[in-house]
């Protein structure tokens, strides 16, 4: 045989070969699918469902189309240099008869006073005021005489920005942004720029907490790592406690020994050591503890999963080869447990962002965090479009943040060496 | 090769009446006299319990005596913390750091004494090169094989020069063929850069490769001291007889003892010739020992000039290769194994030494020796 049929036999068996394996592995893979299906459909409907609503949302904006059709038609060519023409002003009027007959003025009024102090009651006004349809060519006149409002330009551009479908203005907004009237993007007025402060607020507890997990946590999961079976187990269990009670009754504990009649106060004062009641509670000192303290497992177990993985044999290793303990912990011993560091800081840090009861029972007016504002828009005030937009900058920076740390990590890369 | 130009040079090491204890009720070490000599190479060898790696650790630095002093280059050492020692160590597991390449590996214990940069590259590379890894410099630990890093390991004790180097089975998680190959690299950095080595293993050939010395342990015990070949020819109890190298023991009663040969009354019948070793007198039980290379075997029990001469019957032959076993029943011990000489295969291979045949075998009293009873 000669050396071109071999290799032409070789290559006519190659494919079919790659072919079966494929069809070997099919029926593992069907099986495989099968496992996680239930799972994956799950999560699809709970998990990125709402999600993807969430950032729908955010950019939603169809109520005042839907009020006010005809009024989004004529001003689509608009350019907003002047007042608009009198088809504008027609097409409003009509809008707000048939609106006003249906019921659904209200929902545009809601949405126009977002961007416009004071539209709601443009809106109502008008509405209540106008009789009936403004003989043609009267209507501009007719509605500037029911409310001057009609004769000023930033009501125009407002209907023209809240037209739909899609918008920036609730993205804009959480980020402390808005258009001006020729459709700039400015600083939002000093009154309704307050989410960039929640924000750096949100970051810098969540830090905080982080920072003080750290710091508590890495010596007991050393202790964990360490201690022979027996012990480490009871250590363990007492890790873990703060998991068999629920998230509620473990701040309000907190309230309990940290009020100014609480326990703390009145050990202190027992003592001797103060005579006024500190204030513990209600501000952001009492908002960290309560944090760290149901934070502080997540912490833990990631770096006692890593603590556990490096073997005694390093630190022996790194005496007989002549460095002092301290030498030993900070060149072998800690840069082996920065996985483990960075996967609970990132835990602690994402799970902290995300933190509604703990703030918003222990904390004060100037220590709610971005989740409390989220919480309002949804349930007391119903502005969905902004709670979505929060939402939507948080899930950003927490991906992001994500990101950085996957970044990191993969240059941190560390192989075992050890063989076992 | 070299047993016998060991010169007694003075101790580097010694240990002096250490006993130590983990949990206060029974000693893993007791009552430990132990003097290494500078440049020696010797072998902790013991079955697993019996207090070899306690007391390497011991000298290491990472377990405290109960009792008694260790002495390093005359001065006391027992409260001095590892880092202090000067002694390198090679762990069963290499225990090379896995966050550090090769080269960082290699340069820690340089970088943690304060050498200049210069001098720790030099160094490092000619260890790396020493070790023939130069190439692999770059590489992490958990990329490479087992065999490699045991050789950095090596090259990560022996780089600072210490005073001392402690091995705790470092070939252990090797295959034969590497682990033989490793033998024989380590005792030839022993013999070109003069170093003193504290070796602790449980195989008994790897011991006897090494060793200048052999202590062999049990039970917190060391049994014997010595050079290989005085430890394989002359053991001074069964348990050394029987831990280092193969085997034969017969039970029986010492008849009479004439200067350092007596005479011992099978427990099965028969008697035979035998070193007196570690008996104390006529009337005493007593475990003889036979290795398996020192019996012949006499297929029709003629011709036997010797006072030894005890009736066998064949259970089986092993084939090895380069020899082969016969297994028979002598005087009540079923796995009696004498080994067949390479021209003894022909018996085999004629099929003289079928099992269930009867035979005789036969071996000088010099080479059976009267130890304590098992």
């Amino acid at each position: 045989m000669t050396a071109t049929s071999l290799t032409g036999a070789n290559a006519s068996t190659e494919v079919p070969l790659k072919r079966r394996l494929r069809r070997a592995e099919r029926t593992r893979q069907v099986k495989a699918l099968a496992l996680v299906l239930p799972l994956l459909v799950f999560l699809l409907f709970t998990f990125a469902g709402p999600i993807a609503g969430m950032l729908w949302r955010a950019v939603d904006d169809r109520e005042v189309r839907q009020a006010l059709p005809q009024t989004v038609m004529a001003l689509a060519n608009w350019e907003g240099k002047d007042l608009p023409d009198e088809k504008a002003y027609a097409a409003v009027a009509n809008d707000i008869l048939a609106a006003r007959a249906s019921g659904t003025i209200a929902i545009a009024a809601k949405r126009l006073n977002y961007a416009l102090n004071g539209f709601r009651t443009i809106l109502t006004s008008t509405a209540r005021n106008l009789k009936a349809v403004p003989e043609p060519g009267t209507a501009r006149e007719t509605l500037g005489k029911i409310n001057p409002a009609w004769r000023e330009r930033t009501t125009w551009t407002t209907i023209k920005d809240a037209g739909g479908p899609v918008t920036g203005f609730y993205l804009l907004a959480a980020l402390d942004l808005t258009r001006n009237v020729d459709g700039a993007i400015v600083a939002a007025s000093p009154d309704q720029a307050i989410y960039r402060e929640i924000f750096g607020r949100t970051f810098l507890i969540s830090l905080s907490v982080t920072v003080l997990c750290l710091i508590l946590g890495f010596p007991v999961a050393y202790l964990l790592a360490t201690l022979p079976p027996g012990r480490s187990n009871l250590l363990m269990i007492f890790v873990l406690l703060p998991f068999w009670t629920s998230l509620l009754v473990r701040t309000c504990a907190w309230i309990v020994l940290l009020q100014s009649k609480g326990v703390v106060n009145d050990s202190l004062h027992w003592l001797g050591i103060i005579d006024e009641p500190l204030r513990l509670i209600y501000n952001r000192f009492g908002v960290c503890v309560a944090m760290t303290h149901v934070l502080l497992p997540f912490m833990i177990l990631p770096l006692y999963s890593s603590m556990k993985a490096i073997s005694p044999a390093y630190m022996r290793a790194a005496a007989s080869l002549g460095a002092p303990p301290l030498t030993a912990f900070l060149r072998i011993y800690l840069p082996q447990t920065l996985p483990g560091i960075g996967a609970g800081s990132l835990l602690v840090f994402i799970l902290a962002l995300g933190y509604y009861i703990t703030p918003a029972l222990v904390g004060g007016a100037a220590d709610q965090m971005i989740s409390y504002f989220i919480a309002l828009y949804t349930t007391e005030t119903a502005n969905w479009g902004l709670a979505s937009a929060l939402g939507a900058v948080l899930l950003l920076a927490t991906i992001l943040l994500a990101l950085v740390y996957g970044k990191l990590v993969q240059g941190q890369q560390v192989t075992g060496g050890m063989k076992n | 090769m070299e047993a016998g130009m060991v010169t007694p040079a003075p101790a580097l090491v010694r240990f002096s009446g250490i006993q130590k204890t983990y949990d206060g009720e029974h000693l893993v070490v007791k009552n430990l006299d132990l003097d290494i000599r500078k440049g020696e190479f010797i072998t902790l060898l013991g079955p697993s319990g019996s207090g070899k790696t306690t007391t390497l650790m011991m000298l290491a630095g990472f377990e405290v005596p109960t009792q008694g002093e260790i002495y390093l280059a005359e001065r006391p050492i027992k409260n001095m913390p590892p880092h202090k020692r000067d002694i390198g160590m090679v762990f069963q597991n290499y225990a090379l750091f896995p966050h550090l390449t090769i080269e960082e590996n290699v340069a820690f214990p340089l970088s943690v004494r304060k050498v200049s940069k210069a001098e720790t590259q030099a160094r490092v590379k000619a260890a790396l090169r020493m070790i023939k890894m130069e190439a692999l410099a770059q590489r992490r630990p958990g990329q490479l094989s087992g065999g490699q890093q045991q050789r950095v390991a090596l090259a990560r004790a022996l780089v600072f020069n210490p005073q001392l180097v402690l091995m705790d089975e470092p070939l252990g998680a090797l295959d034969k063929r590497l682990r033989e190959q490793m033998q024989l690299e380590i005792k030839q950095l022993h013999e070109t850069m003069g170093i003193t080595v504290v070796y602790v293993t449980h195989d008994q050939s790897e011991a006897l490769t090494m060793s200048d010395r052999i202590a062999v342990f049990n039970d917190g015990i060391v049994q014997q001291i010595d050079r290989p070949d005085a430890l394989y020819e002359h053991p001074v109890n069964s348990f050394v007889a029987n831990f280092v190298g193969e085997n034969n023991v017969l039970a029986g009663t010492v008849e009479t003892i004439d200067r350092d040969l007596c005479r011992v009354a099978l427990a099965a019948g028969g008697s035979v010739m035998a070193r007196a070793v570690n008996v104390s007198g006529a009337g005493a039980s007593t475990s003889l020992s036979v290795r398996p290379e020192r019996i012949a075997i006499i297929p029709d029990g003629s011709s036997s000039d010797g006072p030894n001469r005890l009736p066998a019957k064949v259970q089986n032959t092993i084939y090895l290769g380069d020899h082969a076993l016969a297994v028979l029943d002598v005087a009540g011990n079923a796995e009696f194994m004498v080994k067949l000489q390479p021209g003894a295969h022909d018996s085999l291979r004629h099929g003289s030494l079928r099992p269930g045949e009867n035979v005789f075998i036969t071996f000088r009293p010099e080479d059976c020796l009267a130890l304590d009873p098992v």
